[in-house]
């Protein structure tokens, strides 16, 4: 193949995927922690696919796939669950919504 | 002699590509991380789902990124978009407000991370990972991936699609206003 190699597509994925976890441990703002979970996503996704085209197999294409259904399902329930919580005048933040510790 | 010429050029133009759309996807991914209004936030994500897609279309893996732009830049960015708008602009700083050995914590687990794949990465880049195939033409297209859903991964896609349905079920269930949850409301 000409142009890169698979690890360079790697590192962009692990490079990704450590700002997506910093964003999620970091943020207080819950849009902006599923924002980062979704960067998260996407560093798993571009490793699946870059190895799905280095084994030559579409398996991880086909889980690709799957994880951006995964991705919107919880963009949706995520939303839905910020949308209730600024319904009920609570702060939309994380580290202030901790009514349910035990 | 020209073939490997052109050859050369091709494999220049694709390094080409693939650092401005790196380059662009790294650039905005610190950029949702960092930007203190969330408006700007999703924004900067649209542009990191569209490189992703570039990057994809580079490992010849077309129907993910027609449904990369599809599915998360337009459709999953659009509704973002509009509970951002909902919700109000509200701005924070980014790296303030928690305790300060949080924030320090959270630095090292993400640096961690990092270094630990990249250390793996390393160590097996030089080996299997470096060579890689030609693949064939249909590699990729909406067709194989057509018959890979329904053949080999027929209980994937099934799944898939439970896993939607009872999505949009809790989407209506917590965004359901009913009469009962608004006295609730004003009670408490």
């Amino acid at each position: 193949m000409a142009g890169p190699s698979i690890a360079w597509y790697l590192g962009v994925s692990a490079f990704l995927f450590a700002t997506g976890a910093l964003g999620v441990l970091i943020r207080r703002n819950p849009l902006i922690v599923l924002l980062s979970l979704e960067i998260m996503l996407n560093g798993a996704n571009l490793a699946l696919i870059a190895f799905s085209r280095h084994a030559r197999n579409g398996a991880g294409q086909i889980f690709a796939l799957a994880v951006m259904a995964v991705a919107a399902s919880e963009v949706c329930v995520g939303l839905g669950l910020v949308v209730a919580i600024h319904r009920r005048r609570l702060a939309l933040d994380v580290d202030r919504l901790s009514e349910l510790r035990g | 002699m020209s073939l490997l010429a052109a050859y050369t050029a091709g494999g220049a133009v694709v390094w080409i590509v693939w650092v401005v759309a790196g380059f662009a996807c790294l650039a905005s991914g610190v950029a949702v991380v960092s930007f203190s209004n969330p408006f700007y936030s999703a924004l900067a994500l649209i542009g990191n789902l569209g490189s992703l897609a570039v990057l994809y279309l580079l490992l010849s893996a077309e129907f993910v990124a027609a449904a990369q732009v599809l599915v998360y830049a337009g459709a999953v960015m659009v509704m973002f978009l509009f509970v951002i708008a909902y919700v109000g602009p509200r701005t924070e700083t980014p790296w303030a407000g928690g305790p300060a050995w949080q924030t320090v914590a959270a630095v090292l687990a993400a640096a961690s991370i990092f270094l630990e794949i990249i250390v793996v990465i390393a160590l097996k880049a030089g080996g299997r990972l470096a060579r890689t195939d030609h693949v064939n033409g249909t590699f990729g297209t909406p067709g194989w991936i057509g018959r890979l859903f329904l053949t080999d991964h027929l209980l994937a896609f099934e799944i898939t699609s439970i896993v939607l349905l009872v999505a949009a079920v809790g989407g209506v269930i917590l965004g359901s206003h009913t009469r009962r949850s608004q006295e609730e409301a004003s009670l408490s």
